[in-house]
């Protein structure tokens, strides 16, 4: 333990929250469409993978980086509403199971529509050369990159904040959240508000998909891996709780970076130990409302 | 006159409709079925595989369809009941007889253990959580290499020989081999029918249909929910172990999350909560697979789009849609 100086922990430390920040979009959106659809998105993976593929195409075509930053979310957010208006919308009503194997159902279709136009190989993703190479802050160097994935991160918090508590829009969909029947009586076309938070759910999704790709590279199957890690971000932080999945997210990026630097090949099997602890001394998450598990 | 001065007159006794004798003899019919059955195949290792996933579907089927929960996890079972049957027999060299129950022991004990943490949540979670934790267990057996071959699968289990009572059966010979699995599929057909036929089964789906009043009428719904995987997990690991020997391998995608996502398509395919559904699920699912890859390589596009089709359309499945024309 000679070689482990504080620094070096504190380093860790900041590239968990980078690590976390890509959790925390991922969860953000699948808790936001929960907690207003009761609509688990099993897609939400592959939403994820088309950001990022979406941003190589963008590149190809001779875009940079920060036009990704644009037409990534709209793209994928524009398909997101297709989703919703033509697939999910007949499965209202139906129980909660089918929108959720229908999802995961066109997760495969995503994934292979992908593999056909891109190849099953998959791509780097090189760093913007603005973003490349490493700033002193104050414990060491860190990567500027991924100092740019906190900051976006945060930027995309605040405005989703801005979004849904000052906004009349913002108002609508956290009644819809609470109680969406009384909306409804009260003259608020529901369906229309479900279809745009699909639709806000995978733009960001696509957005971090975006965000992780010059930190994971780009393969068509890298929507699976971090579907099962959103889900215990998820049940950690409690289901449809905006709140909790920001700092669950961001808890689980620091233990999976932490347990890493220890014990290298425990890294991936941490989070879900301390999912384990969580389901054992409190199910429903941090901020889980008791009501939302049935 | 009216009704009600006539005599009363009893019903006369309705005909058993081909629907209530099929349930009564539902594990022998399955059983003849399978008997048959390689013989209308257009080749024998297709129908060994129908075998086993349909048999992996049916334990799936006992938690999804008559529990009523959606389990993404069930590669784990699965998974684990093919490792354990084959560190057996690589790493103990023992006889496959006594490597299979090893194999049935290795899905009880996981499904043990992750139902203990899936069953604390209901509902839409129990997806979530037990896909997160078989996608714990898939790290843990592809860190464990020494025991588990890592990356490579577990290779080496070779079983050229069976021998039952004295004698010796060919496992090399595709025939010899569908008839010993089947024989252990057969088995499971019994114990499935006999397990749903009783009391417990009746409170199985009693916790389905109204987990309220089940715990009214005074049953534990939690320890009914975790016997019911656990059980399920006794079925998956025996078709793991069946896997295990029939491919002599057990590579380590057989924990990965398409996995559990395979035995839910065949499932809702098949038809749900119903007994035959399963395996009907696996023999359309798996012939569907072998036809669509001779004419493409993206078979996925192709059986994702059908799966979809299903949940929007034909949510009953070929079985179940099968059912509910015969009752009428």
């Amino acid at each position: 333990m000679a070689g482990l100086s504080l620094n070096l922990v504190l380093l860790q430390l900041f590239a968990g929250l980078a690590l976390g920040a890509i959790y925390v979009l991922f969860a953000i959106g699948l808790s936001l469409i929960f907690g207003m659809l009761t609509v688990v998105n099993f897609a939400h993976g592959a939403f994820y993978m088309v950001g990022a593929y979406v941003g190589v195409y963008v590149l190809m075509l001779g875009g940079n980086f920060w036009v990704c930053l644009i037409v990534v979310p709209l793209a994928v957010g524009l398909l997101g509403l297709a989703v919703e208006r033509v697939l999910i919308r007949p499965l209202y009503g139906r129980g909660i199971d089918y929108p959720l194997l229908l999802t995961f159902g066109l997760s495969y279709v995503m994934v292979e529509l992908v593999r056909i136009a891109f190849g099953k190989t998959g791509f780097p993703f090189d760093t913007p050369e603005v973003l490349q190479g490493a700033v002193n802050i104050g414990v060491g160097y860190f990567p500027l990159y991924r100092l740019f994935v906190i900051g976006a991160t945060a930027a995309v918090l605040l405005a989703l904040w801005l979004f849904l508590e000052k906004t009349s829009f913002g108002l609508i969909i956290r009644a819809g959240a609470r109680d969406p029947q009384i909306v409804r009586v009260l003259g608020v076309d529901v369906a229309r508000v479900w279809l745009i938070v699909f639709g806000i759910g995978t733009a960001i999704a696509g957005f971090a998909g975006l965000l992780a790709a010059p930190l994971q590279g780009v393969i068509p199957e890298m929507g699976s891996t971090i579907l099962a890690e959103a889900f215990v971000v998820t049940v950690v932080g409690g289901m449809g709780s905006i709140g909790g999945a920001v700092l669950a997210g961001l808890l689980v990026g620091v233990v999976v970076s932490m347990t890493s630097l220890f014990a290298p090949e425990m890294g991936k099997v941490s989070i879900f130990a301390l999912m384990a602890v969580v389901l054992i001394v409190r199910p429903q998450g941090f901020f889980g409302r008791a009501g939302l598990m049935s | 006159m009216n009704e009600m001065t006539q005599p009363y007159r009893l019903a006369e006794a309705a005909p058993v409709s081909w629907f209530q004798f099929a349930t009564r003899h539902r594990a022998s019919i399955a059983s003849l079925v399978v008997l048959v059955f390689p013989l209308v195949m257009p080749f024998t290792a297709l129908a060994v595989n129908i075998l086993i996933y349909g048999l992996y579907a049916l334990g799936f089927n006992l938690v999804y369809g008559y529990l009523g929960l959606l389990s993404f996890g069930h590669a784990a079972l699965f998974g684990t009941g093919a490792y354990l049957c084959g560190i057996a027999i690589v790493h103990f060299a023992l006889p496959w007889y006594a490597a299979i129950p090893i194999g049935i022991l290795g899905g009880l004990l996981m499904a043990a253990l992750i139902g203990v943490l899936a069953i604390r949540t209901r509902g839409i979670y129990f997806a979530m959580v037990t896909m997160a934790l078989s996608q714990c267990v898939y790290y843990l057996f592809y860190q464990a290499v020494d025991w588990t071959g890592g990356e490579n699968g577990l290779r080496g289990i070779n079983v050229r020989v069976v021998d039952i009572l004295g004698v010796k059966l060919d496992f090399i010979n595709p025939l010899t081999r569908y008839y010993v699995i089947a024989a252990f599929v057969i088995a499971a057909f019994f114990v499935l029918s006999r397990i749903l036929a009783s009391p417990f089964g009746a409170v199985i789906e009693a916790v389905r249909e109204n987990e309220t009043r089940a715990k009214a009428s005074g049953y534990d719904v939690t320890v009914t929910r975790l016997l019911t995987f656990i059980l399920s997990g006794g079925f998956c690991g025996l078709a793991g172990a069946l896997q295990a020997l029939h491919l002599s391998i057990v590579p380590i995608e057989i924990l990965h999350y398409d996995t559990s996502g395979i035995v839910v398509m065949i499932a809702l395919l098949g038809g749900m909560g119903t007994f035959f559904g399963p395996m009907v699920g696996a023999a359309a699912f798996l012939l569907l697979e072998n036809l669509v890859s001779v004419w493409t390589v993206h078979w996925q596009l192709i059986v994702g789009a059908i799966f979809m089709i299903c949940v929007l359309f034909f949510p009953a499945g070929i079985w179940g849609t099968l059912i509910s024309r015969g009752k009428r």
